[in-house]
């Protein structure tokens, strides 16, 4: 008996590679052709997503920050394969997705895997009601016996997130910005899914706002047994509702680890640089930071520098760093990070 | 009478900004919106107002004109406007009000008819093209370049020329040869929606294709649609009335306003019987000027950008 009890706990701690992982991402690549001339001729590629590794365990939540134009949203577009993958693996589940047709799509994760979007105003067709808007995600999987039933779970969800279910015949304009990523929160809910990525999904609305909104994402977490992919550039945002973090660079990942010790430790210079930005509340343990400003703007993504991506803007950058790149490796226990510094 | 005061005892705790609240329960569309901003523009609602009386009078001509548009008097030519007359004769006697009547029937039947062509195919053609992109787009875009770089006016008539000029003719050959403009226009409107986070998440939930572009996309750009249709009636109307004035549109005795201007065509006629050509050419003028007022109304009313 106690052995049993014990093995499970020792299952959960330490997952095993491939089986707890509900989304595993190899070396995946999405790069955007510049096209140019008369004949849109190819004449060069922006690497917004550069071989990007990342493994979710179920029922985290996994965060991913990183200064504007890192490929933050484009690495999650290109999970939920709204593009198309350069190159890499997506495995689902252990079920490789990366060349999946739409209509393979449909019958695995576009039920399980879904997204809230960035900006509440874009994210609603202005066309449709709310109820029509929450209807479509049933009828399109043909969920449900009837339209009775149908309605019925749209006013179940409408519950869920905190909204009046006589909102059914209005329009997203009648709605405020809060309301609005209500809407979109239970449209992802929907289908009853397993992974959510949320792409800066508070980052449009007030910050009074904000904090409504994550408790609501994180209640809803629990009751639903959810997964988390939550993307975006606002640390403590991202502190607050993470349990790892990864921090992104042009493209690629330069540290990844539990989120308490990326907060109070960070070892890649960048994510020090990150940190040492934002007024984070610090926890005890945590030692006074000293700012350090970046030199310079991100590196266009068409021509990113050779060796480490960072080396241009690192204030500790060593001859190495510009022609050899840092290989991602595990410095301590979950702690991982991309850098010359740490070998 | 009890009702209200019944209503009033129930909500005297409610202030007034609540009540306010509660009126505006009503969902308002965004139909419904942009119909009250086209509303507010005087020149859109009176061009709206003259085209309506003469698309009324060209469905009701034959009970308003006084006189068959082919009944000839010749003896009583180029009449001016009388009692009998209101608009006076042409050179055969013929009623020139009846005929202006039974000639709208002709160029709106040409305007309505050949824009509903045009506007199926270029929005078809541009639907496919800005929403799949690449490859598809190249193709079709290469298309409408190769049709918009013949002058279009030398192609219809040479077309024309050819094929037996009728009504039928100059509609299909308007369909076939106008919606370049159109398909460009709703390729643009695609490409943009397309990369719109409500279409994303149609995408995400793994709504198909066609209802993306059907049921999401196009809704969101029918109002430039819409106003590219207004603005194309003027148009075909006013290239029919050239074609017919060429001799090459619709064939006498059936009355249009172009061959009704084209018979004018005549100096003596011009200087001793103004009336004759003053009324067909108004009639275009008017026409024209009313699609385009309510155009532009369209315009400003369906864009969203644009408050009030
Ligand atoms: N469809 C596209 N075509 C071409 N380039 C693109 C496309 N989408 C993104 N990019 C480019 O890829 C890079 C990464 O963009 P992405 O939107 O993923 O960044 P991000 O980290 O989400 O930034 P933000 O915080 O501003 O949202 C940028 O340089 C951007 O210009
Ligand atoms: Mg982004």
């Amino acid at each position: 008996m106690d052995v049993n009890v014990l093995s499970e706990k020792e299952n959960v701690k330490s997952k095993g590679p491939g089986e707890d992982f509900i989304l595993e991402v190899k070396n995946l690549k999405k790069y955007f052709p510049i096209k140019d001339g008369i004949l849109q001729k190819t004449v060069g590629h922006v690497k917004a997503v550069d071989g990007l590794n990342l493994n979710i365990k179920k029922g985290e939540t996994f965060g991913i920050v990183g200064e504007s134009g890192c490929g933050k949203s484009t690495a999650g577009r290109t999970i939920i394969r709204l593009n198309k993958p350069t190159e890499g693996k997506i495995l689902y589940k252990g079920e490789d997705i990366t060349k999946a047709s739409e209509n393979q799509l449909r019958k695995s994760i576009r039920k399980d895997i879904q997204m809230i979007f960035q900006d509440p105003f874009a994210s609603l067709n202005p066309r449709k009601t709310l109820g029509k808007t929450l209807m479509e995600p049933l009828e399109a999987h043909q969920l449900y016996k009837n339209k009775k039933e149908r309605m019925d779970r749209v006013k179940e969800l409408l519950d869920v997130v905190g909204l009046d279910p006589s909102y059914f015949t209005r329009y997203p304009h009648e709605f405020s910005g809060g309301q609005r990523q209500r809407i979109g929160i239970a449209r992802a809910l929907a289908l009853n899914p397993e992974l959510i990525i949320a792409d800066e999904a508070v980052s449009a609305l007030d910050v009074s706002i904000q904090s409504q909104i994550i408790n609501l994402m994180k209640d809803l977490q629990e009751k639903f047994n959810l997964t988390y992919i939550f993307i975006s550039h606002d640390l403590s945002v991202v502190r607050h509702i993470s349990d790892r973090v990864a921090v992104m660079y042009l493209g690629n990942l330069m540290e990844l680890a539990d989120k308490d010790s990326l907060y109070s430790e960070p070892l890649h210079p960048y994510s020090k640089a990150l940190l040492s930005a934002v007024p984070v509340p610090k926890k005890k343990g945590e030692e006074q930071r000293e700012r350090i400003v970046l030199e310079g703007d991100i590196p266009n993504p068409a021509n990113p520098p050779k060796g480490c991506v960072f080396h241009t803007r690192c204030p500790v950058a060593m001859d190495v760093c510009k022609e050899v790149v840092p290989t991602f490796k595990e410095e301590k226990p979950n702690h991982y990070v991309a850098c010359h510094l740490y070998n | 009478m009890t009702l209200p005061e019944k209503d009033i005892s129930k909500n005297q705790t409610i202030t007034s900004p609540d009540i306010n609240l509660e009126v505006k329960q009503k969902p308002e569309s965004l139909w419904r919106i942009a119909f009250d901003k086209f509303m507010k523009n005087k020149l859109a609602v009176s061009g709206a107002v003259v085209l309506i009386i003469i698309i009324g009078m060209a469905i009701f001509a034959p009970l308003i004109a006084p006189h068959s548009p082919e009944e000839q008097v010749l003896t009583n030519r180029l009449a001016p406007p009388s009692a009998e007359h209101p608009l006076g004769t042409d050179e055969l006697g013929r009623d020139t009000f009846s005929r202006l009547l039974y000639g709208a029937r002709v160029s709106l039947t040409v305007g309505f008819v050949a824009v509903a062509g045009i506007i199926s195919i270029g929005t078809i053609v541009g639907a496919v093209a800005g929403y799949f992109g690449g490859i598809i787009d190249s193709i079709l875009m290469r298309v409408v370049d190769v049709i918009i770089a013949f002058p279009q006016i030398f192609l219809l008539i040479t077309l024309i020329a050819v094929l037996e000029p009728s009504l039928g003719t100059l509609i299909v050959v308007f369909a076939l040869f106008s919606w370049t403009g159109t398909a460009r226009l709703v390729r643009g409107e695609f490409l943009t929606l397309r990369t719109r986070e409500f279409v994303l998440a149609a995408r995400t939930i793994g709504i198909r294709k066609g209802k993306i572009i059907f049921s999401h996309i196009l809704p969101n750009a029918i109002g430039p649609i819409i106003v590219t249709a207004t603005l194309q009636i003027g148009y075909v109307i006013l290239a029919e009335s050239t074609l017919s004035y060429l001799g090459l549109g619709v064939q006498p005795p059936t009355p249009s306003w172009g061959n009704m201007l084209q018979a004018a065509q005549d100096f003596s006629i011009m200087l001793y019987a103004w009336w004759y050509p003053l009324f067909p050419g108004l009639m275009i003028l008017i026409t024209i000027l009313s699609f385009n007022f309510v155009g532009d109304g369209l315009r400003d009313a369906l864009d969203p950008k644009r408050k009030n």
